[in-house]
């Protein structure tokens, strides 16, 4: 019975351990083709050992110039998704106030809806008010889209806090601004900085929503899904895993410290 | 997760009138959270909530490109694009299920694993499944067409175990290619929506007390019945939310039909993508966002009600 019952218990966690290897199975293979030296344009079949990718990253017309502006645009919309979201997010989880279910739907509605959906209609919107397609349409569609998960990130580490621990700086003499500064901010960093993170890679990776809204601009997204019919750049694969691998580290890093803080505290 | 009900701000006004200053101070509170609203909630109404009233009536117009579009509450629209690319939606919809029930069992163990048996190993584990959202997914999906290419090892592997017959003939993939065929198509869905579903699930499973386990293999049940009796019902919660996840997004989505499969394969999003993009028929374009709102809104609500009162009891 023991037996049987271990066998199993094992069962589940190989059967996990299979899927995570399907979900990291493309990153290996990106990886891989990224010291491929391709035979033809397309880098889809392996021929030969090279790093001349990893020496020219930027040896592609065009690769590098949508890498900033993928980079910049998803810093800004980062920024002010975070700004807006945050705020957003302390009223939904402090305050009881007329309008607030609506608000909570109106939060939720961008989650749950296609991208396609989205962006189609907020393309449309930009058309018929003959707004310049570009920089900034892209970047009002990423804060658009960005904002409700930054709002739901924040929201969740909000309502977990202790609303006593606010009550316990006030009652010693810490003035609202300081009560904010000192004790409920750095509360709610953590989940401030996930919905940052995650406002910068969904930014940073969005292709449907943009390729509405983004008229002549490329995107590094758009410049790979055009890339794709002409035969991807090796380039493209040292871009994937350099971010991927800074990523990692950095997430990591992110870990480590907020380990050891634990630890100590 | 410590607060249940949430803490609410004391009561404004108390019997004995308060002096003037703290009724404003009082009424100065009142207005706080609408403050912190208005530039999050403003920005949403201009730039999500206009263009889906923009987009309804863009629908009912006709129009071309030159001459411009009148709203003349063309109805028809809907109608014409409903019989020309029906079979778009009811594929979007099948590719959609199957990848999202792919998912959920290609998912529920790899949450279970992380939740309960992990261990040391779970941030490592937890780090794993989101590690791969760091790589463009167009990327990744591109790296599928090396993955599942002609002449690549999954399709020799496939053909020597003779799965590929047997697939043929379900008609899920062609000859000894597949790529190109629903199943890469599906494939390349499951794959780039698991995170969704393997997140909520976790969510859910890591509130679960383990010695509820304990208690029913105490009570003589099989690890199969604790599974079906406690484990499952308990998360049902992360079930809900990661099918939405998943079916949602996928129902909408072009970019596998686009990079894995052929024409033959073509979803709804691929119509809408090509009817906005390059045929610039925008009252068609809209017309088919709104059908695929409603039928998605209809499906997740049939299903809501159905996990609601039936797997929930």
């Amino acid at each position: 019975m023991r037996l049987i019952r271990r066998l199993r218990a094992n069962l589940v966690v190989i059967a996990g351990v299979l899927a995570l290897g399907y979900l990291i199975l493309p990153n290996l293979v990106v990886l891989a083709f990224s010291f491929n030296k391709p035979k033809s344009r397309f880098n889809y079949t392996w021929n030969q050992f090279s790093t001349d990718a990893w020496q020219h990253p930027c040896g592609v017309a065009g690769m590098c110039g949508s890498l900033t502006l993928s980079l910049k645009i998803a810093v800004y919309a980062t920024l002010a998704a975070t700004v807006l979201g945050t705020m957003t997010a302390f009223a939904l989880a402090r305050y009881r106030f007329r309008g607030r279910a609506a608000t909570n739907m109106l939060i939720f509605l961008p989650m749950a809806m296609p991208e396609v959906v989205m962006g189609a209609s907020l393309g449309t919107l930009f058309l018929n008010m003959r707004i310049q397609f570009g920089f900034w349409t892209i970047l009002i569609a990423h804060i658009m889209f960005c904002l409700s998960f930054v709002v739901t990130a924040v929201k969740a580490r909000v309502m977990s806090m202790d609303p006593r621990l606010e009550q316990a700086a006030q009652d010693l003499y810490a003035t609202p601004t300081q009560t904010f500064l000192r004790v409920t901010l750095p509360l709610a960093a953590p989940g401030i900085a996930a919905g940052a993170l995650l406002s910068f890679a969904l930014s940073f990776d969005d292709y449907i929503i943009t390729s509405f809204n983004a008229g002549n601009s490329v995107t590094f997204p758009m410049f790979v899904w055009g890339s794709a019919q002409r035969g991807t750049p090796v380039q493209v694969n040292v871009i994937g895993t350099a971010v991927f691998v800074l990523a990692v580290l950095l997430v990591l890093a992110g870990q480590l410290v907020g380990g050891r803080r634990k630890a100590r505290g | 997760m410590t607060a249940a009900t949430e803490p609410l701000p004391p009561p404004a006004a108390a019997p004995p009138r308060p002096p003037k200053a703290m009724r404003r101070a009082a009424a100065r509170r009142r207005r706080v959270p609408y403050l912190l609203l208005l530039a999050g909630v403003a920005w949403l109404l201009v730039f999500f909530v206009a263009p889906m009233v923009y987009q309804a009536s863009t629908s009912v117009q006709t129009g071309t490109l030159e001459d411009g579009f009148k709203v003349t509450w063309h109805f028809a629209t809907y109608w014409d694009a409903l019989s020309e690319y029906w079979p778009h939606f009811v594929r979007s919809l099948v590719y959609a299920g199957i990848a999202t029930a792919l998912c959920l069992v290609i998912g529920y163990p790899l949450a279970y694993t992380i939740a309960f048996r992990a261990g040391r190993w779970r941030n490592v584990l937890l780090i794993l499944v989101i590690a791969p959202f760091f790589t463009s997914f167009l990327i990744r999906t591109l790296a599928w067409e090396t993955i599942l290419a002609d002449q690549g090892p999954v399709v020799s592997f496939l053909n020597d175990v003779h799965l590929l017959d047997v697939t043929s003939w379900l008609r899920i993939t062609q000859g000894d290619r597949v790529l190109a065929t629903p199943l890469a198509v599906v494939c390349g869905l499951t794959y780039n929506f698991l995170p969704f579903m393997i997140l909520p699930l976790y969510t859910s499973l890591e509130r679960v007390d383990g010695r509820l386990h304990e208690a029913a293999g105490d009570l003589y049940a099989t690890p199969f019945t604790v599974f079906r009796k406690v484990t499952f019902p308990l998360s049902m919660p992360g079930v809900v939310a990661g099918t939405l996840l998943t079916f949602i997004p996928a129902s909408g989505d072009y970019i596998n039909a686009e990079l894995l499969g052929s024409t033959n394969q073509q979803m709804i999003g691929n119509v809408i993508e090509s009817q906005f993009l390059r045929v610039l028929d925008y009252p068609t374009a809209a017309a088919l966002s709104f059908l695929l709102m409603a039928v998605i809104l209809a499906v997740v609500t049939l299903y809501i009600r159905r996990a609601g009162t039936e797997e929930l009891v």
